[in-house]
């Protein structure tokens, strides 16, 4: 161990609650003052509104974060909070996936409000250790480490000493430090961040957990949002939750046999079936590569093209070869789908652990698109180094990869140039200035690395004020939506995932609705209302998992081998028995019935608060819906001439006459008609989901969902307009 | 002719499941196939055979990203 022994600032003791059918019913407020010292700790209760209104999870998180925010909050003020919260199914041992814990906070990347989710071990260890969420709010007056320790029911506040603000030292080096030894490192968990999150807003947390079987730290990321970036300016250096003792029944389950049998029926699943499915036991996400790649879907060089001829590279067969194979993935217990995935002794060939070796997770699919095809690279060892340094500085490797390939264009298109870069040559596919530019981009090394660290909303702003870059292309090229970076998916081919990505609560992330096979490859969405009913119905869905503490991925990346044949259509994409499942266990651990209509009305509740708090904040109405250019169609000739057949094809069925046309008019023609379909869509949408013209829930939609609180109904009596009303609504 | 996703797509003598998600370049591996209507195993794609005028839906059934 390196660090020095930490000076203990303050202490609290609780009695610890009993958690009774999924919940503890109280939650953890730590407050660190105002740069004063002045330390505060409370127990808060949680009432059966809040149960019945924002069921766990991201919905507990949203309502603590509203009742502690004003709405001319900004991001870095002290009443701002990182709420971390998982829900009813959050810990439990029999059933894959209930590991995950969800991070609400306001966000300096969207100045709204986000949520980010970690699997591993955070979430059930601050449960068990008697809550339901933890509130941190307030700055400290010096760099600290909270210690939650749930053994002997304590909060206390360490004067940090750690020196090396980056996650895997954190991690490793806290580990060590409140374990006795090293079995009792794996009762340990840490939330953390890395030296980026002083300058840069694309900056997540790190939730650590011990791996055994390796000895070693291994970090899952709520990387999105600018979590990291939060926990920074409060001064905390760590977030460390300790429990030791704990059993498969913490939750108190009414009827634990039905989660036993739905879980052993999940695991002998995954056991005969993962390898002819999605292969996520040795490839985890990985395994999409090649298959974006075969459905013109993988980015490649800033969404331009979809697919590329080095793709074998990249491919899941490569990182297989990468991966250690054969071992439990180490994460939360009951989980066998195993999707961690970690390359050992990785030889690091930059930066400031040049020479060393090390484990690295991932990377996932995100990871080796965006930072691998996405910036015209195709070598998964430069992406394996890029994961361990974004992870380790706090960088989302999303939003640096999808910021640096609309860098990369930038600079080829001559927006930018050397000497704003400081010598960079920042071309798609140039490794060394790639690797040196996240490495500036972590230290806050000069303006451009700076400005680029704010991601594409920010930087292009200083851009064109500071280099005369031009801001109407910056805007066409960068897949951006409301301040967030677009994930790894090249959507422009599907109208439904424009508004999977671009109708969406906090941005361009896949986590609301993944609809491009649906639409563009079964066509089973083929009118406005096909689009909007599942833009309406799959994003509650999605929601319902994280108001649970729950991973998507036991839903849908395995399935059971009749689920193609038994049910037809949107049915099967529902993958019903597993919904079913979700269903059974909600019950067998609170005791209440749920049915699907149920499920939904849980999560559309929260739904539409977080739309509302959106408005809050400034934001959350239809002019912060907009999708770029490039998100709905080619900008550039050479896009277009990668699949010239196609765009043409696309072109006529608008009734166009093509002979004659320019490449550049054809293009200027499918984006004037996309752009009509984009505003159609985007109404329908709005109509299905009980919103107004303007993208603002209703009186009647927050009335039928019970969350009509007073400041709710103020709120939207300031901003809803008559005008704005559908005729038929 | 068949249709495969309701386009239009050439039929030949033998045209098998698998030769036809090869020809498609359907390489997800969680799809259901239904011709006219009618389910196809999995263990079936060799040799089930793909009439004339067929309807044939490859339904790709992943939802969440």
């Amino acid at each position: 161990m390196e660090i020095k022994e930490m000076k203990l600032l303050s202490e609290w003791s609780y009695e610890p609650a009993k958690i009774h059918r999924g919940y503890a019913k109280e939650t953890l407020y730590v407050g660190l003052g105002n740069k004063d010292g002045n330390y505060k700790f409370e127990k808060r209760p949680v009432s059966e509104d809040m149960i019945d209104k924002f069921t766990g999870g991201r919905g507990f998180g949203l309502k603590l974060l509203w009742d502690a925010v004003k709405e001319t909050t900004k991001w870095d003020d002290p009443e701002n909070e990182l709420v971390v919260a998982g829900g009813p199914f959050c810990g439990i041992t029999q059933y894959p996936g209930t590991g995950k814990s969800y991070t609400v906070f306001l966000s300096p990347a969207t100045k709204q409000t986000y949520n980010s989710n970690a699997g591993g071990y955070f979430g059930p260890f601050l449960k068990f250790s008697g809550f339901d969420a933890l509130e941190i709010q307030g700055k400290a007056d010096r760099p600290v480490v909270v210690f939650i320790d749930g053994d002997n029911y304590k909060v206390q506040i360490f004067e940090s000493t750690i020196e090396d603000n980056n996650a895997y030292y954190i991690s490793e080096e806290l580990h060590e430090y409140f374990a006795k030894d090293e079995e009792d490192k794996r009762t340990i968990s840490v939330i953390s961040t890395g030296m980026a999150a002083r300058t840069s807003y694309i900056v997540g947390l790190n939730f650590s957990f011990y791996d055994v079987r390796r000895k070693a730290v291994r970090l899952k990321q709520a990387g999105r949002g600018g979590g990291g970036t939060v926990l920074c300016d409060k001064n905390v250096t760590a977030i460390v939750v300790k429990r030791t003792k704990f059993t498969g029944m913490e939750n108190d389950p009414v009827d634990v046999e039905t989660i036993m049998k739905a879980g052993a029926s999940l695991h002998k699943r995954i056991h005969d079936h993962d390898n002819e499915q999605c292969k996520m036991r040795a490839a985890g996400t990985a395994h999409l590569t090649e298959i974006m790649n075969d459905y013109e879907l993988l980015p490649v060089n800033n969404y331009k093209f979809g697919s590329h001829k080095d793709i074998g590279n990249i491919s899941s067969h490569e990182y297989i070869k990468l991966f250690s194979q054969g071992m439990a993935d180490g994460c939360w217990y009951g989980c066998s789908l195993a999707c961690a995935k970690a390359v050992d002794h990785f030889p690091l060939q930059t930066g400031p652990w040049k020479g060393r070796e090390v484990v690295v997770d991932g990377p996932e699919y995100e990871t080796a698109a965006g930072l691998g095809s996405n910036v015209g690279v195709f070598d998964p060892h430069w992406t394996i180094e890029a994961n361990f340094y974004a992870d380790h500085y706090g960088l989302d490797t999303i939003s640096l990869g999808t910021t640096m390939a609309w860098v990369c264009e930038c600079y080829g298109l001559g927006l930018i140039n050397k000497e704003n870069t400081h010598g960079l040559e920042l071309t798609f596919g140039n490794k060394k200035d790639l690797m040196e530019l996240i490495h500036r981009i972590a230290q806050g090394s000069d303006d451009f690395a700076v400005a680029t660290g704010w991601g594409i909303e920010a930087a292009r702003e200083y851009y064109a004020k500071n280099y005369g870059a031009d801001l109407e292309v910056m805007k066409k090229i960068g897949m951006v939506c409301q301040g967030l970076e677009a994930s790894e998916y090249r959507c422009q081919e599907s109208m439904a995932q424009w508004g999977g990505y671009f109708l969406t609560l906090k941005g361009p992330q896949h986590d609301e609705a993944w609809l491009i096979f649906m639409d563009m490859v079964n066509k089973q969405l083929p009118s406005y209302e096909d689009k909007a009913e599942a833009l309406y119905f799959f994003p509650c869905f999605r929601l319902w998992f994280s108001l649970h503490g729950l991973c998507k991925l036991p839903w849908n990346d395995i399935e059971p081998v009749d689920n193609s044949v038994k049910y037809k259509g949107i049915e099967a994409a529902r993958v019903p028995e597993h919904l079913n499942n979700y269903l059974n266990i909600y019950t067998a651990i609170t005791g209440k019935p749920l049915d699907r209509d149920g499920m939904i009305l849980q999560s559309e509740k929260v739904y539409n608060f977080e739309r509302i708090f959106n408005l809050r904040m400034g934001k959350g109405t239809s002019k912060f819906h907009e999708a770029p250019d490039r998100g709905l169609g080619p900008v550039w000739e050479d896009e277009w001439m990668a699949r010239p057949d196609y765009f043409d094809a696309k072109l006529k069925e608008f009734g166009e006459e093509i002979e004659g046309k320019s490449v550049k008019e054809k293009i200027e023609l499918l984006q004037k008609y996309r752009r009509a379909q984009w505003e159609q869509l985007k109404a329908a949408v709005y109509k299905r989901r009980g919103w107004n013209k303007n993208g603002i829930p209703t009186m009647k939609t927050v009335k039928r969902l019970g969350i009509d609180y007073p400041e709710v109904v103020a709120l939207l009596e300031k901003h809803l307009k008559p005008e704005d009303e559908f005729e038929d609504a | 002719m068949i249709t495969v996703n309701g386009n239009q797509s050439d039929w030949e003598e033998g045209l098998t499941v698998k030769k036809l998600l090869e020809r498609e370049n359907y390489t997800f591996r969680m799809l259901s196939v239904w011709i006219n209507d009618q389910p196809v195993e999995k263990k079936e794609y060799p040799a089930r055979l793909i009439p004339d005028g067929a309807k044939v839906q490859v339904i790709h059934n992943i939802s969440g990203g």
